[in-house]
């Protein structure tokens, strides 16, 4: 057996991991309704996802690469079925606005100034980060980390390339309202890049 | 004189839409004295870089066999 059919052994190996495939498949399915807001459109992309890792299992030799594959899928189909269904109508917590679970961290000071210590430091993306796959674990970490409300509007905006009045329209909200949620969703991705990328010991502090 | 707060949201909406005149000169105003609100924009810049090259990646690595 030479080396890809032995990778591919190992990742269909683990895909006929029953535990393992329902505790992911959970997972999906959780990620996939938060997201569309409809069960049914989210167990057929759950569906979809999987059997498109199925196919292609074989690059993948260990869990947590195959988990990150598998939701990278998933994400995929979710902005294909946004995309086709034009209007998504949130009967939950999209339209109530619930202070508490979107607010900012604090990084202000009383004047609005930043804190010190939460002062954003000096750093861009160069192409080499992109081409670094422990950075895109740590971007999925960060995304994963966002208030739901600010992580489905983030997506339509950044992923999909919505403009502004579509994704108000799409999700029922007023352009103030989705300033505030794309500004705090910016805040708290940066933020987080920062810290666990940016200041964490990688090679270009 | 803008807050480190506003300037940030103002950058942000800015992501959106162009800014009326007067939010982008006391925008620009504050800039010039804030190094903190200069690297947020450098960062925010950098978040839009990252989302299109994630769309990019997920694109190519639903296609692949």
């Amino acid at each position: 057996m030479d080396d890809s059919e032995r990778t591919s052994e190992s990742g269909n190996l683990l895909l006929r991991d029953r535990l393992f495939i329902e505790a992911l498949r959970a997972q999906m399915v959780r990620f996939a309704t938060l997201q569309l807001n409809d069960p049914h459109l989210a167990e057929d992309a759950v569906q979809e996802a999987l059997a498109s890792a199925l196919r292609s299992a074989g690059t993948f030799a260990g869990r947590s690469a195959l988990k990150t594959w598998v939701f990278a899928i998933l994400r995929n189909k979710i902005i294909d079925v946004v995309r086709q269904r034009g209007r998504i109508v949130y009967t939950g917590s999209l339209v109530r606005n619930d202070e508490d679970e979107d607010a900012l961290p604090d990084l202000f000071d009383a004047r609005g100034h930043w804190k010190p210590e939460e002062k954003p430091s000096d750093w861009g993306v160069p192409d080499r980060v992109l081409q670094d796959e422990q950075f895109w674990r740590v971007f999925d970490v960060c995304l994963d980390g966002l208030p739901p409300r600010q992580g489905r509007v983030f997506m339509m905006r950044e992923f999909i390339g919505l403009e502004a009045a579509e994704i108000c329209n799409a999700v029922a909200i007023s352009q103030a309202n989705l300033h505030v949620l794309l500004h705090r969703a910016r805040m708290r991705l940066r933020e987080c890049l920062e810290n666990k990328w940016f200041n964490g010991g990688c090679e270009t502090c | 004189m803008l807050s480190c707060a506003e300037a940030t949201r103002l950058m942000s909406d800015a992501m959106e839409r162009p800014l009326p005149v007067k939010d982008r000169l006391s925008l620009n105003v504050h800039l010039a004295m804030c190094k903190g609100c200069r690297n947020f924009g450098t960062q925010l810049q950098g978040l839009r870089k990252v989302a299109r090259e994630y769309v990019r990646r997920t694109e190519d690595d639903s296609r692949a066999p």
